[in-house]
């Protein structure tokens, strides 16, 4: 193919739009990757420490649309120290020099400082979307900049970042001039906004599709926003604090008639259970459902509202909706596709929320199913085989039993036949979480069958070290292995050392890991960075040399191009 | 497994109400390969039990506290379940404030013929009461609800029956504590109330 003039190349290449297929064409010749990166618009980084932002805007500078993410994923429970790292400041710095006509940034749990949110509102004026998603370090100051200086702005989108609140202005910050946004999302915020700006700021962008408020702005508010906003395709509603008689109550629902284009909700916070009726109106037209913040609304009430949602493509909702609850959708929800239920009783004594029953009435009714998060107190191996058998389309598949290394409880045994069913019935499986008691079996049916799994996270699971080496060798598109509490060792860890290399990273914590098994490790492949993670309290203990039969705590093994990294606290010690 | 002597359990840290029994810590050290040191029995029994006791949603909640033994709280294991902090701090949060399912109490108006429910949790507070009270008994009353606790001279006092049983003046205490501990309210004739004004 290399007779065909470049510009010809270069337009087949623009139906390619993955990351994955533009990055296997690069490789096929040199002039493809001169092609192919002279072309490239949207560039993705999984980890932002295996290659230095540099390099990255040197072989793309036609980039617009930059992705990056930083911690760990165990980072989202707490298994990663504060200050581990993950910062924003350096590729945002790099790009404002290489990369300034930059106009989409998405980052995902990195640590944004209000530094460098000043940095990137002054450096690209054509920034069109910034995505901030499980990140920290920043508060309403950063916004205020991006506010201020981003003219041109069509999405500004926060989810679920801990953000400082400085203040309400920073919403005040938006020019008059500014028409542009298409999309807005502050439902994490935790502080008040000025509800006049907001109003007036929604009135005036037009083309404003997708709207998530944060808790503290009132029903009042709320129904005068949606009375200029009756395009809105998707909401998230604030607080929804009113008494169920109150005028702005009804000027709720009369605003929500009005909205014929709302195919998704969320927010819902402090909404009790009366005033649900008033998106009765909507429920015919939902795909998509976000109820998980609401734990006032018990399986009773949801069980009116979802008999509605016919049209229902993604629920999530907390287990308060029970096994009953679930039936109900199971048999009103037919196109339902993505399903998350999550616990509202974490620490507590409190009654089975949902069973292994529940997931069998959900599949038996909604075979498209292809995506699953579902926290229960128990589950059967019967249960997860039936299953199985009814939802063979899933790509995502994590279940989480409260209980750690629960068996089932009718038989007693381990849940090892029945992921062994799941990875077995559906092909196209490319996540994968575990949990109950599971033996080494578990992993040899995962490393027999499920040939395109790419993430597999596991807890106190498996006997041995034979475990972790089904999984490695039998996978071939695994990416990211993280495992926690589980008895792998060095034997494990060092089995097949080439694989760590095919995959993104490695994260194991509290196993059976050594000192000297990660040494080894890293000694053997140099372009690893084989992060050994002490708690802080320990790190005094640290100080005093170690011996190499000492076990490791948390360990995160990743693939890099740019060697061991120079931001490293003290508690991390690169091998 | 018992855990090894009395005097050991203890002195154990955990979670949940003194005198009730919690299953073994799931700690990082536990022994795996299904030796693990959870009362598994303990487990079965509590869960079938549970299937078979939810015969309706309505009766969830309460019939297994009242059943049977509440099972102890389980201890916490780092990072677990696996939920992010952004959710885990927003349920705490809202339980903190004492979210519930909503809280009905009735009300009765002296000389009314039939009582109202109202939901507390709908309430941010007296003066909204007080306001949702007069909007729904101002067919039955010529007077204007008092303004202020025990006013002297208006018609009516707004009382409420507590956790104890005791008739107690709606207003002295902290929001958060009436709602919690009220049981239903009543609207009182001003010349009984009067008599419960004049202790102040």
């Amino acid at each position: 193919m290399t007779y065909f003039p470049e510009e010809v190349v270069e337009h087949i290449f623009g139906f390619l739009s993955s990351h994955r297929d533009r990055n296997v064409v690069s490789t096929v010749c040199k002039a493809w990757y001169r092609v192919e990166r002279l072309s490239r618009r949207s560039v993705f980084v999984g980890n932002c420490y295996a290659v230095r932002p540099g390099r990255v805007m040197a072989r793309f500078p036609g980039m617009k649309c930059l992705s990056v993410k930083g911690k760990p994923h165990f980072a989202d429970f707490n298994l990663v120290p504060h200050d581990w790292g993950g910062f924003a400041l350096p590729w945002i710095e790099v790009a404002a020099r290489g990369c300034p006509g930059l106009e989409e940034l998405r980052l995902k749990r990195m640590v944004v400082s209000d530094e460098s949110l000043e940095l990137l509102a002054r450096s690209f004026p054509n920034l069109k979307a910034l995505v901030l998603v499980s990140c920290e370090g920043f508060s309403t100051d950063g916004l205020a900049a991006i506010a201020t200086h981003c003219r041109g702005l069509r999405e500004l989108d926060l989810q679920e970042n801990e953000v400082e609140d400085h203040g309400r202005q920073w919403l005040s910050c938006f020019p008059d001039s500014c028409t542009s946004l298409e999309s807005l999302n502050f439902a994490c915020l935790k502080g008040e906004v000025n509800a006049c700006a907001l109003e007036r700021l929604v009135a005036r962008c037009v083309n404003l599709r997708s709207l998530k408020l944060n808790r503290a702005i009132s029903v009042e508010s709320l129904a005068r926003i949606l009375a200029r906003t009756p395009h809105l395709v998707e909401l998230g509603t604030g607080s929804f604090t009113v008494e169920h008689r109150a005028e702005a109550y009804q000027r709720l629902i009369h605003a929500f008639r009005k909205c014929k284009s709302l195919k998704s909700l969320s927010g819902f916070w402090d909404i009790a259970p009366r005033c649900l009726q008033a998106i009765y109106s909507i429920c015919p037209n939902l795909i998509v459902l976000n109820l998980s913040y609401a734990p006032a609304i018990q399986g009773a009430d949801l069980v009116k509202l979802i008999r509605h949602c016919f049209k229902l493509q993604k629920l999530w909702v907390l287990d308060c909706i029970g096994d009953k609850g679930l039936a109900v959708v199971a048999s009103s929800c037919k196109e339902l596709l993505e399903l998350r239920v999550f616990p509202s009783d974490i620490y507590g004594t409190g009654t089975a929320a949902v069973t292994e029953e529940g997931l069998v009435a959900i599949s038996s009714g909604c075979s498209k199913l292809n995506s699953l998060l579902y926290f229960c107190h128990q589950m059967t191996n019967a249960a997860l085989i039936t299953v199985a058998k009814n939802c063979t389309h899933f790509t995502r598949f994590r279940l989480c039993i409260l209980d750690p290394g629960k068996p089932d409880p009718d038989t007693n045994q381990p849940l090892d036949e029945g992921f062994g069913a799941i990875v077995r019935s559906c092909k196209d499986l490319r996540r994968l979480s575990l949990s109950g008691l599971l033996t080494d079996k578990v992993f040899l049916y995962i490393g027999e069958y499920a040939a395109h799994l790419e993430m597999l996270s596991i807890a106190f699971a498996g006997d041995s070290d034979k475990g972790m080496v089904y999984v490695l060798n039998g996978c071939k598109n695994l990416r990211k292995l993280e495992i926690r509490d589980s008895p792998f060792g060095d034997a494990a860890l060092l089995e097949n050392v080439g694989k760590y290399e095919t995959m993104r990273s490695l994260w194991m914590s509290s196993c059976d890991v050594t000192l000297g098994g990660c040494k080894a490790l890293a000694a053997k492949m140099p372009r690893l960075n084989v992060e050994v993670i002490n708690d802080r309290d320990d790190s005094d203990e640290m100080e005093e040399n170690p011996s190499d039969m000492h076990k490791v705590e948390k360990m995160y093994v990743y693939r890099t191009l740019a060697g061991a990294r120079n931001d490293a606290p003290e508690f991390v010690e690169i091998l | 497994m018992e855990a090894a002597g009395e005097s050991l359990r203890d002195t154990e840290l955990r979670l949940g109400l003194p005198g009730t029994d919690a299953p073994e810590k799931p700690a990082s050290t536990v022994t795996r390969g299904g030796k693990r040191a959870l009362p598994e029995d303990d487990e079965e029994g509590y869960a079938k039990s549970n299937k078979s006791s939810s015969s309706s949603e309505e009766e969830q909640g309460e019939g297994d506290l009242c059943g049977h033994e509440p099972p102890a709280a389980k201890a916490q294991v780092v990072g677990w379940p696996p939920i992010r902090s952004y959710r885990k701090n927003s349920l705490h949060a809202r339980k903190v404030e004492g979210e519930a399912a909503g809280l009905y109490v009735k009300v009765s108006m002296d000389g009314a013929p039939y009582l109202r429910k109202i939901d507390l949790k709908g309430y941010k507070g007296y003066k909204e009461l007080r306001e949702a009270l007069d909007d729904m008994f101002k067919c039955f009353s010529l007077g204007e609800f008092p303004r202020k606790e025990g006013c002297s001279g208006s018609e009516y006092a707004i009382t409420y029956e507590d956790k104890d049983g005791d008739l107690m003046l709606v207003g002295d205490v902290p929001w958060e504590m009436f709602i919690s501990s009220c049981r239903r309210l009543r609207i009182m004739n001003g010349s009984e109330a009067r008599g419960l004004g004049s202790r102040h």
